[in-house]
């Protein structure tokens, strides 16, 4: 049988574990997110051009991932758009802007419309 | 978190399957706004309007914008403006007045179209419907963007025949007075039995009394991400099928009810209803006529079509009632002529006729709607339409409507072209045969029992 002292430090390990679970998620639900897409052909650089200018606009990237669907390149990012020195407008027409230079198309949207299609 | 097959599954809806949000309407009461005095009438109109809905626009841009969804419409509903004219108006030059001046207020709003030139008269008419009835066709005629209807039974009262007989006439000299872009002036005037009070689309759309002081209704569309998905389930079982159409419809509406909800917010005005809808475009692939085929269909028209609508209807509204807080308007699908290619193609392949639209009708949202007939159709055989579509709409506790289009100077074989949503139209053939001593009848007709359903 575990000593009192184990247990009890597992108890306290157990605490921390879940406050700190809740204060994740109560940071996370407080963000303000933003998803950005990138559609078209392949090229060098696409990347570290939209993640420069993220980090030039302090937008914090959360997730990033990508695919091919039919021969075209798709990348998908998570973004915490919460501090960012910029409006939504100006971002995702400047956004727009470096697709057009990069032969890409940039898209800004609120996570929202999303979460409200594929979330119950 | 989102899933990147999610968001390009969202993307793909709206850039190649023509996912839209059809309109934001906003209802707006004008009863505070009476007056005796028509000068004040239409300031009090004009000055509340402008103040609830100058931002109407604006919110509604941003938030397609942000969400990425185009929202295509901005529109209002008012006050069936019978109720509030009554001791200001006396005469037609008057009703054009206050139609003129909502013409421009809107106009310099922004907004795409303003419905509530309207008079509920399902029993009775006070003289005000009826003044406010016979200026109709000079009010379509001058106006641009006003949208009228009058509502001429319902379940509970029975249908007002003699207002019914009026609107053949009203239906015709509306055509007449826009013979030179045919006679468009029958594309914003609606008849309807049942009418709802929180209805955001066209030309129907009106703030009912029931109604709080402002309100925002939302209608959905996508008729195109319907047919697209129903692609890939070709051949499969009737189960298969309508779980493909609920996924599907709960999808569409939750991108309207998110909408309603962040213009409700924005413009501080409480979020109404959504408006459950599939609602086609003139646009290549926004059809629902293209679903009917997709399910089976050689064209719309072939037997089995009243069957495959039902099941349709059903299914769009059993999906989308769970994806909303609050449902109504005419919720279900729209099956306009002149506003769907695939409608339009299968009255011109001989497959749809005025008979099989009507039966459509009887389980689906809405009626006989955008249909051109020939010019020489007597008033007393469009009332004699009218009579019927509200026959079906009373008996069976739905919704109908009648937007015909006589138009002026042309026949079978011709089209008539109205452009942006209105689409064109070829001219379909109406029965030749005579109702004019059945509606040439004085009163009503009864209402209906509500037992032995047989």
């Amino acid at each position: 049988m575990a000593s009192p002292l184990f247990q009890f430090s597992f108890l306290l390990l157990h605490l921390i574990y879940l406050e700190y679970n809740r204060l994740e998620n109560s940071i996370y639900l407080s963000m303000n997110r933003t998803i950005i897409t990138v559609v078209g052909r392949d090229t060098v650089g696409i990347i570290a051009r939209v993640c420069t200018y993220l980090a030039e606009s302090n937008i914090n990237i959360l997730d990033i991932s990508q695919t091919i669907v039919q021969g075209y390149f798709n990348m998908m990012m998570i973004v915490d758009t919460t501090k960012m020195s910029k409006s939504f407008d100006t971002v995702q027409d400047q956004m727009a802007k470096i697709g057009e230079e990069l032969g890409v198309q940039v898209k800004c949207q609120r996570e929202e419309i999303f979460d409200m299609m594929h979330r119950i | 978190m989102i899933s990147i097959s999610e968001v390009i599954e969202t993307n793909k809806m709206v850039e190649q399957e023509n996912l839209d949000v059809r309109t934001i309407t906003m209802g707006i009461s004008l009863l505070d706004c009476a007056d005796s005095d028509l000068d004040k009438l239409c300031n009090n109109i004009r000055n509340k309007i402008l103040r609830l809905a100058k931002n109407l626009v604006p919110v509604g841009e941003e938030i397609s914008r942000e969400l990425g969804v185009p929202i295509v419409n901005k529109r209002i509903s008012i006050t069936p403006i019978a109720m509030v004219t009554g001791n200001a108006c006396h005469c037609t030059e008057d009703y054009v007045k206050v139609a003129k001046m909502l013409d421009e207020t809107i106009t310099e709003l922004g907004v795409d179209i303003l419905g509530g030139f309207s008079a509920v008269v399902s029993k009775g008419a006070t003289e005000s419907d009826i003044a406010l009835i016979k200026s109709l066709p000079d009010v379509l005629a001058k106006t641009n963007r006003i949208c009228a209807s009058v509502n001429v039974g319902s379940t509970k009262t029975g249908i007002n025949m003699d207002v019914v007989r009026l609107m053949g006439d009203i239906i015709k000299e509306t055509a007449k007075k826009t013979a030179d872009r045919d006679s468009i002036g029958c594309t914003k005037l609606v008849v309807l039995c049942n009418a709802p009070d929180d209805n955001p689309f066209m030309a129907g759309a009106f703030h009912g009394v029931s109604e709080a002081d402002a309100i925002i209704n939302v209608g959905v569309s996508g008729p195109g991400v319907v047919k697209h998905v129903l692609g890939n389930v070709r051949g499969e079982s009737f189960e298969v099928l309508c779980e493909t159409i609920k996924r599907t419809a709960f999808k569409i509406t939750r991108v309207g009810q998110l909408v309603a909800q962040e213009a409700a917010k924005r413009l501080n005005v409480p979020f109404g209803i959504i408006d459950l809808s599939l609602a086609p475009t003139p646009a290549i692939g926004d059809s629902v006529a293209d679903i009917l085929c997709e399910i089976g269909l050689e064209h719309p028209g072939a037997p089995g079509t009243t069957a495959a609508l039902a099941l349709l209807n059903d299914q769009v509204k059993k999906g989308g009632v769970m994806a909303s807080s609050y449902v109504g308007g005419l919720s279900g699908a729209f099956i306009p002529v002149s506003e769907d290619q695939g409608m339009i193609d299968a009255v011109l392949a001989g497959a749809l006729t005025l008979e099989k639209l009507e039966a459509m009708t009887c389980v689906c949202s809405v009626g006989l709607d955008m249909i051109a007939i020939p010019g020489n159709t007597s008033a007393t055989t469009i009332a004699g339409i009218i009579a019927d579509e509200s026959a079906i709409g009373m008996i069976n506790q739905k919704t109908t409507a009648v937007r015909i289009i006589p138009v002026e100077g042309k026949d079978v074989g011709d089209e008539a072209q109205y452009g942006g949503l209105f689409g064109y139209a070829p001219i379909m053939p109406v029965n030749k045969f005579d109702c004019s001593a059945f509606v040439n009848r004085k009163g009503r007709i009864p209402a209906p029992i509500h037992s032995f359903k047989n």
